[in-house]
């Protein structure tokens, strides 16, 4: 008997969205729009946490050696600090590098090559570039590297300075762009959600008062509640589905074309690779969102009309 | 079978449209209800369907006081009670054979016991070739005969008819009565509202005359006055 009912009630869901194609559409339209504000929303975040992502590792932590330090003392530094929780990376510059990095860069300065020439010998000492996890664990690390109970107390010889206390103004106020954007970004995304709720709560509740006479007939011959909502709720979950479907579609070419506009306004980042790379995660995030909106919407839009 | 126990309505504006009506339709009884415009004839139906509840008074139908079912119980209720309305309200996006087995699906009735009841009921108010019709492609009066096909299917112990005749020409009116009346004579249970003389004068069955929410006569073989 369940299932008899259950069957009737998907089939009359399925009518209703075929037959009632000008309520449907527009309910979908709605929704359509509403799921490509979340989408853009989506990739918003996304180019900016890429963005903040660029910068956060373009801020380190150098420690640079004295040119005496030996390769074992340095080996032995970098797998210590490898052991940190905090340390995400530990990159190391030999001296030679270091030499090699400084002619590269001052190669159009014939005076100072030919200061560092005359010298006879390598003056860069060797350094170890620590990336953290979060930027916000620099000071951590920066202690336990200097401090003379720390980690690296026995190769405290070895080195000849750090560089945090130099960085730290810098490191402090990306921090604080980075909570503060969190804050903003959580905030925004509340309105976003809400912004969307009450668009699609208001287009299906019209949709649904169209049919309101209909709903108290159905009553009236005896439909129980479920029987009457059952079919909005088919209805509400197909345009969920349509939508997603559609706004997927478009953003398929938006995406190529704010590519071509943007990759090297965005430190790189590909947005159709990004879209490609997470269709289904968002093709998720979209079903989710848009069937739930209509769901719920048709939920409290039919519960009104049932109450005779 | 129904019983109206001392019922008054009176409206949250303080409007009072039915005061103290006392009243008992048996089983097998075609009653017509007449009065003008505002004597309360709607809302004695409204209260028969529990559309609304009586501020005063109970209104039962057999032993249980309708306004007092919730839930499976009101929908219990409502299957056993047929009703047709002047403007028909059929569902438009449903054909005629859609509207006519909406009501026995909604009663969990098998899909062969529907295949064969709804064609036969829609032949004996003559809409046969009609089946696949959508209601704005019917007749005011086929509307109506749909109507009437959707109330009995599930065989309901009495039949509502408010005003069925209100929306129709003579010829409908004339069909649509003779329709109420063959359901009435096979032992379903029929009350009618009507402003309709003809149509009172034409069944000589019991009626009820209601003016300023009150019943001022109850005939058992009337005829229209008022």
């Amino acid at each position: 008997m369940k299932s008899t009912l259950a069957r009737r009630i998907v089939a009359a869901g399925f009518k209703g969205f075929y037959r009632n194609r000008t309520v449907s559409l527009s309910s979908i339209f709605i929704l359509t729009v509403t799921l490509s504000i979340i989408t853009s929303f989506y990739f918003f975040r996304a180019v900016f946490d890429y963005t903040l992502d660029q910068v956060r590792q373009k801020v380190d932590v150098k420690i640079y050696f004295t040119t005496d330090a030996t390769d074992d003392q340095i080996s032995d530094i970098q797998s210590k600090l490898l052991g940190l929780p905090q340390v995400k990376s530990v990159v190391y510059t030999t001296k030679e590098q270091a030499l090699a990095d400084f002619k590269d860069r001052h190669g159009g300065d014939q005076l100072t090559i030919q200061a560092l020439d005359e010298l006879g010998n390598n003056p860069f000492g060797a350094s170890l570039s620590v990336l953290a996890k979060d930027p916000s664990q620099y000071e951590a690390i920066a202690q336990q590297v200097s401090s003379d109970s720390g980690l690296l107390k026995e190769s405290q010889s070895a080195i000849d300075k750090i560089n945090y206390y130099q960085l730290k103004d810098s490191i402090d106020k990306l921090n604080s762009i980075i909570g503060w954007t969190n804050t903003v970004g959580f905030w925004l995304s509340v309105i976003f959600i809400l912004m969307s709720c009450m668009i699609v709560y208001n287009t299906i509740r019209l949709a649904i008062f169209v049919y309101r006479d209909e709903i108290a007939v159905m009553k009236l011959v005896g439909a129980s509640n479920w029987y009457i909502r059952g079919p909005f709720l088919v209805e509400a979950m197909l345009y969920g589905l349509v939508a997603t479907i559609l706004t997927l579609i478009m953003f398929y070419p938006a995406t190529m074309w704010l590519t071509k506009k943007t990759v090297f306004f965005f430190e790189g980042m590909n947005i159709h690779t990004y879209y490609t790379e997470h269709f289904f995660a968002l093709f998720g995030l979209l079903l989710l969102s848009g069937v739930l909106l209509a769901v719920i919407s048709s939920l409290f839009a039919v519960r009104k009309y049932l109450k005779i | 079978m129904i019983y109206f126990d001392k019922v008054t309505k009176e409206y949250d504006n303080g409007v009072k449209v039915l005061e103290d009506v006392s009243l008992t339709v048996n089983k097998g009884e075609l009653v017509s209800i007449v009065g003008h415009s505002g004597a309360g004839k709607t809302t004695l139906i409204k209260l028969l369907l529990a559309e609304e509840d009586p501020t005063e008074g109970t209104v039962s139908f057999h032993s249980d006081n309708i306004s007092t079912l919730r839930g499976k119980d009101m929908t219990n209720y409502r299957r056993k009670v047929g009703v047709v309305f002047q403007d028909f309200r059929l569902i438009p996006n449903k054909t005629a054979y859609e509207n006519v087995a909406f009501a026995m699906e909604a009663a969990g009735r098998h899909d062969d016991e529907i295949k064969e009841d709804v064609p036969h009921v829609l032949d004996l108010v003559d809409l046969k070739s009609k089946f696949n019709h959508f209601p704005h492609q019917l007749s005011g009066g086929e509307q109506q005969r749909v109507a009437i096909a959707r109330a009995i299917i599930n065989r309901p112990e009495i039949i509502i008819a408010d005003e069925p005749t209100g929306n129709l020409d003579p010829l409908n009116t004339y069909d649509i009565v003779q329709i109420l009346k063959k359901i009435n004579d096979l032992g379903t249970t029929v009350i009618l509202t009507t402003h309709n003389k003809g149509i009172v004068d034409n069944l000589g069955r019991r009626v009820i005359t209601m003016e300023n929410g009150k019943i001022i006569r109850d005939q058992k073989t009337g005829k229209f006055s008022m």
